[in-house]
C-alpha cells in the first residue's frame, strides 16, 4: 500500500514542492559605474556556499567585446551557463553582421534571454556595462527574470543593500544634506569609490570578499582588467 | 482535511504538479548509497586526489572497500562522492566518451579540462530536469606540462583551484589544504597532506573510514594506489578527556 505521508496531498494545495531544489546561492556582488568617457564593471571572486568558501577565485564577468562587459552574481552554475549563451549569441551576431555588438543590443539580448526562462529562471543578478553608440559610459541593471533599466550606476548581488545607497549618494549625488553641485566623477575617483564600497561591504556581507575583478572600459584602451584584493575572512 | 492520492488517476488531472513527484523514471531525489569526501591538491609536477573507500547506506558503513577513484585517460583522473549508482553512471558516460575518441584514432583525446567541462554540462543538464546526478566530482589531471584540478557538483557548479575538497572535506579539509599549499610542493608532499586531511576527516566525519586510495597525475601518467589504511592515534588529551558542554571549550 502507499505510504500515505508521501503520496497523500492536501486537496487545497494542488502544487506540491519537488524534493530536489534546483537552486543554490553562491553570493557575490557586482558593481558598475558609467562615466563620461569610461565605464567600470566589477565583480567579486568569492564563491560562497552556506558558511563555507569552496573557492576564493572564480570569474563572474565576461568581456563580450571591447566595449561591453557582463557581470553576474547569484548561482554560479547558472552564471556560467548564462555567460556561455550570451557569448555564443554575441559571437554569432558579430560574425554574421560584421559589426560590433552594441551595449543596448546586449541589454535587450540579456533581457530576452532571462525572460525566456521566466518560469524556471536563471538565478542570476546581472549588470551590463560599457560604452554606448556615442562613446558615453552607461550601465544596465537586471533582476533574475529580465527586468532592467539603463542607469549611471548600479549594484547587484548579496552586497546590493549595503552598496547601492552609497553609490546613489556619491555618483548621482542623491540625498545630499545640502544640495551640492553635481560633479561627474573622474575615472580615478570612480575606481577609488568602487574599491571603497567593496572593502566596506566585505566587512558586513559574508558572501563578499577575497578579491574583486575590476574591468575598466575606455575608447582608447578597450577593456582593461585589474584585480583588487579584499579581506579573506 | 480532505486528502487525495497522487496515483496515476489524479496524475492526468493534475498533470503539471504530479508529474514532478510520482515518476518511476526519476532516479535520485535523495541519495541512498553514498560516498564521502574527495580531496585534491595541485603540486609542482602533478596533481594528487584522494578518497576513502567507504560507500555508506545511510549511517550504515555498507561497502568498505569501494573504489571512488577512476582513471579516465592517461592524463586525467576522477574522484566521486555522493550517490554511488549515479557515480557509476558517470563512469559509464566517460568510458563511452573515451572509447569514441579511441575509435576516431585521430590523436585527439579529451584533456582534463574538457572532461571537467563535459561533466559540468551533464550535471547541469540533469539538475535542470530536476533529476540530478547526486554527486560531487573532482577532476584532476596533468596535460601539456600543466596541472589541472577542478570540481563539479550536482547543480552543475564548476570551478578550478589549487586545492579542492567536497562534502565534509570542504569544512574540515579545505582549511588544512590551504594552509599546507605551496606552488613548489612535490607529489610525495601532496600525498602526505591528503593523508593528513583524511586522518582528520576520519576523526570527525561519521561517514568516513580510515582506508583510502590516492591517485596521482604526473608526466608519467595517472596512477591509482591500492587501498591502504591510515595510522590513527586515539590517545590525544582531547579524545581521552573530552570537555563537557559547560567547560570553557572549543566545539
Amino acid at each position: 500500500m502507499w505510504n500515505a505521508s508521501v503520496v497523500a496531498v492536501p486537496a487545497t494545495e494542488s502544487i506540491q514542492r519537488p524534493d530536489f531544489m534546483p537552486y543554490q546561492n553562491n553570493g557575490g556582488t557586482v558593481v558598475a559605474i558609467g562615466g563620461e568617457d569610461y565605464c567600470i564593471v566589477s565583480a567579486t571572486t568569492r564563491l560562497g556556499l552556506g558558511f563555507a568558501i569552496p573557492t576564493r577565485n572564480v570569474c563572474r564577468y565576461s568581456i563580450l567585446n571591447n566595449r561591453v562587459v557582463l557581470a553576474t552574481a547569484g548561482m554560479f552554475a547558472d552564471t556560467v551557463t548564462l555567460h556561455k549563451v550570451i557569448k555564443a549569441r554575441v559571437k554569432i551576431y558579430e560574425e554574421q553582421q560584421d559589426k560590433p555588438f552594441e551595449l543596448r543590443s546586449a541589454a535587450q539580448l540579456l533581457s530576452n534571454t532571462l525572460y525566456y526562462r521566466r518560469f524556471f529562471p536563471y538565478y542570476t543578478f546581472n549588470v551590463l556595462g560599457g560604452l554606448d553608440e556615442d562613446g558615453q559610459g552607461f550601465v544596465y541593471g537586471f533582476d533574475a527574470i529580465g527586468s532592467g533599466e539603463k542607469v549611471k550606476v548600479v549594484c547587484n548581488g548579496t552586497g546590493q543593500a549595503l552598496i547601492q545607497p552609497i553609490l546613489d549618494n556619491q555618483v548621482e549625488r542623491k540625498q545630499q544634506y545640502e544640495n551640492k553641485q553635481i560633479t561627474n566623477l573622474s575615472l580615478e575617483e570612480a575606481l577609488d569609490l568602487v574599491k571603497d564600497v567593496f572593502t566596506s561591504a566585505g566587512e558586513r556581507d559574508i558572501y563578499t570578499g577575497d578579491a574583486v575583478d575590476i574591468c575598466i572600459i575606455t575608447k582608447q584602451r578597450g577593456v582593461f582588467v585589474e584585480t583588487f584584493q579584499l579581506k579573506q575572512d | 482535511m480532505e486528502l487525495h492520492i497522487s496515483s496515476s488517476a489524479t496524475k492526468a488531472e493534475n498533470f503539471s504538479s504530479a508529474q514532478l513527484f510520482v515518476d518511476p523514471t526519476r532516479h535520485t531525489t535523495a541519495p541512498l548509497v553514498t560516498g564521502g569526501s574527495v580531496v585534491g591538491i595541485k603540486c609542482s609536477d602533478g596533481v594528487v586526489i584522494a578518497a576513502d573507500t567507504l560507500a555508506s547506506y545511510g549511517s550504515l558503513a555498507r561497502f568498505q572497500n569501494f573504489s571512488r577513484l577512476m582513471k579516465v585517460t592517461d592524463s586525467c583522473m576522477l574522484g566521486g562522492g555522493g550517490e554511488v549508482s549515479d557515480f557509476q553512471e558517470i563512469q559509464r558516460l566517460l568510458e563511452n566518451l573515451i572509447t569514441k575518441d579511441f575509435c576516431f584514432n585521430d590523436e585527439h583525446i579529451q584533456t582534463p579540462r574538457s572532461v571537467h567541462q563535459y561533466l559540468g554540462r551533464v550535471l547541469y543538464a540533469q539538475r535542470s530536469r530536476l533529476n540530478p546526478l547526486w554527486n560531487s566530482l573532482l577532476v584532476g589531471g596533468y596535460a601539456a606540462s600543466q596541472s589541472f584540478l577542478g570540481v563539479v557538483d550536482l547543480y552543475g557548479t564548476t570551478f578550478e583551484s589549487e586545492v579542492l575538497a567536497t562534502g565534509f572535506g570542504v569544512l574540515l579539509g579545505l582549511p588544512l589544504l590551504r594552509k599546507a599549499y605551496r606552488p613548489d610542493l612535490s607529489i610525495n608532499e601532496g600525498i602526505k597532506i591528503v593523508e593528513d586531511v583524511f586522518r582528520v576527516l576520519f576523526y570527525r566525519d561519521a561517514r568516513s573510514i580510515n582506508r583510502i586510495q590516492v591517485a596521482t597525475a604526473t608526466s608519467a601518467g595517472v596512477t591509482i594506489s591500492e587501498p591502504y589504511s591510515l595510522e590513527t592515534k586515539w590517545d590525544f588529551e582531547g579524545f581521552v578527556n573530552p570537555r563537557s558542554t559547560y567547560d570553557e571549550s572549543t566545539w
